[in-house]
């Protein structure tokens, strides 16, 4: 019974998770500025990270969060490379 | 799937309800991001992403691993920190860099900087 | 020995969370939370001045509650589409705290809130332009910041 109740929130997570993805997809092709588009990149991968977690509940392993933990930390540096990029037009000064 | 079978019923339907919460304020938060019409009111979206969703999801993850390992797992709590702690950076860079590409090209609904 | 003992304490916890808790582990993590503080004290940044830690506890479990708060009420906003009245715009809040510290937090604070986002912070006149999604009343919200937030980080960062 608990697999099943666990198994049916999983599966509406995930799916709930990959709509929210692919709206902040359209966000990035709608734009219409660069500052959307990097916005909707931050949200995408933040997205992507919480899917993942979902998915290491759906399994019951834990190697999952580690690829959590590396998107979590990669997407958080190209966003930041990304704003500076918008504000100064170039990355290294 | 074999860990899934001994988790007790009321622990099944707390992690239920948490991965709801975090995945449905998630959706939301991606509606607004689609429906609001100006870039500084996008902001504002995310940040239901960022606040409540991560913190659902991992609350879920944190209960379901410790309750099938049968001792405490707190990993997650590493990525809610994590999420916590840089989103205001990357938010508040784009949004000087917003600022000062309004600025630059004279948008009239951007309050000017004041003068030094 | 130890520079930053916050900062070695919380290395060695997280070096625990993601290993696995043991000896071993524990001898590991202090090794690489000590050269840590040493290579961050080669850095020498600005010490926070912790004066009155005990307050944070209840600071903490106020924002909780008030994100929670927001989230609910930003959710329903954006629900809503455009049908109700809402009216978002910026606002100029002037500030008292000066501490690097308390800014930083006061920052995290506000652009975790969905209503609100920091946007700019002016060192020089000591005012920050933040963003708010349902912009009601302008003398309130500054008021809500201040007395919420600002005074008991003042009060926590002394």
């Amino acid at each position: 019974m608990s697999a099943i109740i666990l198994f049916t929130a999983v599966s509406i997570a995930q799916l709930l998770l990959s709509l929210s993805m692919a709206i902040a997809s359209v966000r990035i092709v709608i734009g219409p500025r660069a500052q959307d588009r990097i916005i909707s990149l931050d949200t995408l991968y933040i997205c992507a990270m919480l899917l993942l977690v979902t998915f290491g509940i759906g399994t019951g392993r834990t190697v999952y969060f580690e690829a959590a933990l590396v998107i979590g930390l990669l997407g958080f540096v190209a966003t930041v490379a990304l704003a500076k990029f918008l504000m100064r037009g170039e990355v290294i000064e | 799937m074999q860990a899934v079978v001994d988790l007790p019923i009321w622990a099944a339907i707390i992690v239920s309800l948490f991965l709801l919460l975090g995945a449905g304020l998630t959706l939301v938060g991606a509606i607004g991001f689609l429906r609001l019409p100006s870039f500084y009111e996008r902001l504002h979206a995310p940040a239901l992403v960022t606040s409540w969703g991560v913190g659902a999801i991992m609350l879920a993850s944190i209960l379901y691993f410790s309750i099938t390992q049968q001792r405490l797992v707190l990993h997650e709590i590493l990525i809610g920190l994590f999420v916590t702690v840089t989103t205001p950076v990357t938010f508040m860079l784009l949004a000087r860099a917003a600022l000062h590409r309004d600025r630059v090209e004279g948008n009239p609904d951007v309050p000017a900087k004041a003068p030094d | 020995m130890l520079p930053y003992p916050i900062l070695s304490f919380f290395l060695v916890i997280m070096w625990l969370l993601l290993n696995e808790f043991g000896l071993g582990h524990l001898v590991l993590g202090a090794l690489v939370a000590m050269f840590a503080g040493w290579a961050l004290a080669s850095l020498r940044p600005d010490k926070p001045k912790l004066k009155k830690w005990y307050l944070l506890p209840k600071l903490l479990w106020v924002i909780l509650i008030d994100i929670g708060r927001s989230n609910l009420a930003v959710a329903r906003l954006i629900l809503q589409g455009t049908r109700g009245s809402r009216r978002s715009g910026f606002l100029l809040v002037p500030l008292d705290i000066e501490d690097p510290t308390a800014l930083a937090i006061l920052a995290i604070i506000l652009t975790s809130m969905p209503g609100s986002a920091w946007l700019e912070y002016d060192s020089g006149d000591k005012t920050v332009l933040i963003h708010v999604f349902d912009l009601i009343d302008e003398a309130e919200w500054i008021s809500t910041i201040k007395q919420r937030y600002e005074a008991p980080l003042m009060e926590i960062f002394a």
